[in-house]
């Protein structure tokens, strides 16, 4: 029985693929190695440390207090009435997320080369298990900021959590595709332009400083608005905080921005991704 | 009978070189030119040179035309370079070719090397389900073939205990049996069972031909041995320099390969070749058969002693590693395992390392030979193994006048792995 007709053939591996053939049901097949990977990532991340997922806490707090006392008392910028070491935390530990999603995802090609050059699965199951990794992080940083929270609101602070925590799944939502987005085009261009690699840290760290982590939105002068709010996290972090402390800017038009952008990236990300996947191999 | 796997003048190019702003270049070239729907100025320049002269690309599969049929065990072999693993890597999606395409009916697992994404830190049943996983077995299918994969692998007692503190023989068989578990349409296996243990070997052999004898599965299989070609395959395809040389029965595969045909099988330089043959401690650079003036060679009168070479670079080995040659029977025996270099501390630097093989020693065969490099001293390791990387055809020349041959006179072949010159004493006792 023979025939030319593609529909008797299982696969068919042609140089190119076109570019909306995504392959996402196979990707839903292997749903279960996702699970595997953030299991594994989890299990094994802090195994030769000594203080281990003590760690998740530590980066945090100390970075708070870093900022308290830089920003805080030093340069004394206004956290929105908002009890100083309460503003940072919440701001770092939104951060936080997104800017481990976006690193960690910007090298998924060259860090797993070993494996991708020796069996085929879904190469998008590893980006995303680094978002459900990291979001394993994020659920106890968060935790930890409801302590202080709730430390800071009984001993009299003035912190109103209000109904806008509602919105908390299409924040992280938001990082997430974000982090994913951004990280898997860096990803895809640094196996043939490796300099982007140095940037990817250095780029993410320039970057918290135009998002209001160690500012409010609301201290920003008009003329330099427009930049800050052209970043796609602004109006996450603004928004993360007056859900829980009741104080920054939220607007429906900024979130909706975020939307959009996190879409457009996502999209180019993926499009970009699974292109590069199939030749990635001989260029790392 | 029914194909499984079609190869349609599939075709696949390297690209050469470091990647710097040249890269950049080229590739804004080629996304203009393909804007204009003009052809690719690249793919233009590769046609137009002879790509293994030309040091910037290489054709690494020419325009290959393959049918596979259901249930076929089917040997492919070759030199180093040419072309097997590159079509093994494109069958499993590894890479993609570079023109031309593969229609496949069935579902494909490929064994390129045991044991990948397991990790130290977890333990062996944790590890079963990653690389099971990996390797495209669902949940259910994993649970349901856990105790028989614990079982193929004899590693029941060790199973929760990380598998950085496994044997490195423990670590291949468990390795080996996930995957030998798998359960594919197509299977695809690239000469990871040239380690273990000679029994584990022995079985891992058995599992491959019972997948495809009983189960029906089709497997593709890469090896330098062509000892375990013969025994596994009836079917075989030989490459050079990324097109199909030879295809077909398998006896006659392999005597091809064995015979002329094949370019330079008696000199390797590894300067010149895409692929850096090596580790952190030390590079293969060449290695070649000279006669005993100093002139390559790939045949030797049968009289006459031969020297194998290979030169390496050392750069920070931790002690000093020993040159290897392995001497292979066209059977795929060993016939013989040589080792030199000395105990002691390692200094960088390039050696040339010489092994003289006697005259008289080896019979008229075509023997083929690894050069290896491996570090016996404190630590077992090997820095480099290539396997059938030169081959020497032993010339009998058969010419009864001649006195010094260990023919005595007899004709046609004889038989025997070796055939030396040994003394003899012979006496009228009555």
């Amino acid at each position: 029985m023979k025939s030319n007709t593609d529909s008797n053939w299982d696969y068919i591996i042609r140089p190119q693929r076109q570019w909306f053939d995504l392959r996402l049901g196979e990707l839903w097949r292997a749903r279960n190695l996702i699970m595997l990977f953030v299991w594994r990532d989890f299990v094994t991340y802090y195994k030769q440390t000594i203080l281990g997922p003590l760690w998740y806490l530590i980066q945090p707090l100390l970075t708070s207090l870093t900022f308290t006392v830089v920003f805080g008392n030093f340069a004394k910028l206004s956290t929105d009435g908002l009890p100083q070491f309460l503003f940072y935390l919440a701001g770092t530990v939104v951060w936080g997320y997104f800017s481990a999603c976006l690193t960690k995802t910007s090298n998924v090609f060259t860090a797993h080369a070993n494996i991708f050059g020796k069996v085929y699965f879904p190469r998008l199951t590893v980006p995303i298990s680094i978002l459900f990794s990291n979001l394993i992080t994020l659920l106890i940083q968060f935790l930890l900021f409801l302590t202080f929270m709730i430390y800071f609101s009984s001993s009299g602070a003035d912190v109103n959590p209000n109904a806008t925590i509602l919105l908390l799944p299409i924040l992280l939502i938001l990082m997430a595709g974000l982090g994913l987005g951004f990280g898997i085009i860096i990803s895809a261009l640094t196996t043939r332009y490796r300099d982007l690699q140095f940037l990817v840290t250095f780029g993410a760290q320039l970057w918290m400083y135009i998002t209001p982590v160690v500012y409010p939105l609301s201290s920003v002068p008009e003329t330099y608005r427009w930049l800050v709010l052209a970043n796609p996290m602004t109006s996450i972090v603004e928004t993360f905080r007056f859900a829980f402390l009741g104080a920054g800017i939220v607007e429906t038009t900024h979130l909706l921005y975020s939307l959009v952008c996190m879409i457009v990236v996502m999209l180019i990300g993926v499009l970009i991704f699974n292109r590069v996947e199939r030749t990635f191999m001989d260029t790392v | 009978m029914s194909s499984v796997i079609v190869f349609d003048r599939v075709s696949k190019c390297y690209r050469l070189g470091s990647i710097g702003n040249q890269t950049l270049y080229q590739d804004l070239n080629r996304w203009w030119a393909k804007f204009r729907h003009k052809p690719d100025p690249l793919l233009k320049i590769m046609d137009a040179r002879d790509s293994r002269d030309g040091d910037q690309f290489i054709w690494a599969l020419r325009n290959i035309n393959l049918e596979i049929q259901h249930g076929e065990v089917v040997g492919i072999i070759g030199r180093n370079g040419a072309g097997k693993s590159t079509l093994l890597k494109i069958l499993s999606q590894i890479t993609a070719p570079t023109t031309g395409e593969i229609k496949i009916k069935g579902r494909i697992a490929s064994l390129l090397e045991v044991g990948t994404g397991f990790h130290p830190e977890l333990t062996g049943r944790e590890n079963i389900y990653l690389n099971g996983a990996l390797l495209g077995m669902s949940k259910e299918e994993i649970q349901s073939k856990f105790d028989e994969i614990v079982d193929f692998s004899d590693v029941e007692q060790f199973i929760d205990t990380p598998v950085k503190r496994y044997s490195s023989g423990m670590y291949v068989r468990l390795a080996f049996a996930v995957a030998a578990h798998i359960e594919p349409d197509i299977l695809l296996v690239d000469e990871v069972l040239a380690v273990g243990d000679a029994q584990f070997q022995k079985k891992c052999l058995g599992k491959i031909s019972d997948v495809s004898q009983k189960e029906g599965r089709t497997v593709l299989f890469v090896s330098h041995n062509m000892g375990m070609i013969t025994s596994l395959c009836k079917k075989a395809v030989l490459l050079d320099n990324g097109r199909i040389l030879s295809e077909g029965n398998v006896t006659d595969v392999v005597a091809r390969y064995y015979n002329a045909g094949i370019s330079s099988p008696y000199a390797v330089d590894f300067r010149r070749q895409r692929k850096k043959v090596g580790d952190q401690y030390a590079t293969l650079l060449e290695v070649h058969i000279e006669d005993m003036a100093g002139n390559h060679i790939g045949e030797v009168d049968i009289r006459d002693p031969f020297k194998l070479k290979m030169t390496y670079e050392l750069h920070g080995a931790p002690v000093a590693p020993r040159p290897n040659f392995y001497v292979i029977s066209p059977q795929g025996q060993y016939v013989f395992v040589t080792g030199g270099g000395e105990k002691g501390k390692a200094i960088n630097g390039t050696y040339e390392a010489t092994c003289i093989v006697p005259g008289n020693l080896l019979n008229n065969e075509t023997y083929s030979i690894d050069a290896a490099l491996l570090y016996t001293d404190g630590i077992f390791h090997y820095s480099f193994h290539e396997r059938g990387v030169v081959m020497i055809t032993v010339i009998d020349p058969i010419d009864e006048t001649i006195e010094d041959t260990t023919r005595y006179g007899m004709s046609g072949p004889l038989p025997g792995v070796i055939r030396p010159k040994l003394s003899w004493e012979l006496r009228k006792i009555a």
